[in-house]
């Protein structure tokens, strides 16, 4: 009994860690959004800045990442 | 209610088992299906790039069309992020997009083994790359390389605040640039599994559930589309973050 409420338990807990994920989509979707807007305004200058739209989205996107991992963690390693 | 579900197990894909052992003065350094797959990549970018370079010719032919866009992109990445002095890492940064770029694309073939989605794969890439910068970056900067947790410009009460992130920063990118590639591979293929593994189930399942077992089919054929931009997006990324962290070793004092 106690054994189900603990693993029980640890599957609550990497559902709420996968919660992290939320910043991250609002980080990666500001991020295309904001590229996208300031594209449109000026065309001829947004092929310049895919390098930095995707540096940005990968630096916000490690940080979701990183609350899959410990979700991983939480499921497999604890 | 849904225990008739019998979906085969998504993680099984990833197993690691060995081809034919080799045992080296006691480390078990057995040939894997890991290492099979990792040196078709290898001879895949080989034969690609090794057949233009044996016959090359002022008109291109359709090989070496694709070839000189491969470079192209390439240059063009470094120079964008590292100026024309990162080209010197040009064969590194080259050889670390295809050779990811390679393992990816040959993972998304069904039955093969994806290479990337494994930590200890992508770990040892990143400390490739993060080992480069600082070697790189001590043996042509010295200790001016340290400047780099320092960034000029701030009022100085901010530095008591800021070399600390800087440096905690500096130490998460090995990492972040490991796991980015590894979470993103494994999360796409778990994906992968579980919708075509759906799809199996329910179909089996009865007549009333063929309408459910053919948009789980259609988001599978649509994740599949998905993942084949994953898989050129991410050996992108984890190419122009390694010209990120190259310009850095490059010139560590204006950031």
């Amino acid at each position: 009994m106690e054994g189900d409420i603990t693993l029980g338990l640890k599957y609550v807990g990497a559902g709420l860690a996968t919660l992290g994920m939320i910043g991250a989509a609002i980080g990666v979707g500001n991020i295309f959004g904001s590229f996208l807007d300031a594209a449109m305004r000026n065309p001829s200058a947004a092929p310049q800045q895919t390098g930095n739209l995707f540096i940005g989205m990968a630096l916000s996107e490690a940080l979701g990442i990183l609350a899959f991992l410990v979700s991983i963690l939480i499921l497999f390693v604890v | 209610m849904f225990a008739f579900l019998q979906v085969a197990d998504p993680i099984e894909q990833f197993e690691v088992k060995k081809v034919f052992d080799l045992p080296v003065a006691g480390y078990d350094l057995s040939f894997t299906n890991a290492s099979a797959f990792m040196l078709l990549g290898v001879i895949f970018v080989i034969a690609l790039f090794g057949y233009t370079a044996t016959r090359t010719s002022l008109v291109p032919t359709r090989i070496q069309s694709i070839d000189e866009l491969g470079f192209e992109f390439v240059a063009d990445m470094i120079r964008g992020v590292a100026g024309e002095e990162g080209l010197r890492f040009f064969p590194f940064v080259f050889t670390l997009f295809f050779f990811i770029l390679a393992a990816n694309i040959i993972g998304m073939v069904p039955y093969n083994f994806t290479t990337t989605s494994h930590v200890i794969v992508t770990g040892a890439l990143s400390l490739l790359v993060i080992g480069i910068v600082i070697i790189y970056g001590l043996f042509k900067n010295g200790l001016t390389f340290f400047r780099l947790f320092a960034p000029p410009g701030a009022p100085w009460p901010i530095y008591i605040i800021l070399i600390p992130i800087e440096v905690i920063s500096f130490l998460a990118r090995p990492l972040t640039l490991a796991l980015r590639l590894f979470a993103n591979m494994l999360a796409g293929h778990i994906m992968l599994k579980l919708f075509a593994g759906f799809a199996v189930a329910l179909l089996s399942a009865g007549a009333v559930y063929i309408p459910l077992a053919l948009l789980s089919f259609g988001m599978g054929v649509a994740l599949n589309a998905l993942e084949f931009l994953v898989a050129f997006l991410q050996a992108y990324v984890f190419a122009i973050l390694t010209c990120v962290y190259l310009n850095d070793a490059l010139h560590p004092v204006h950031h």
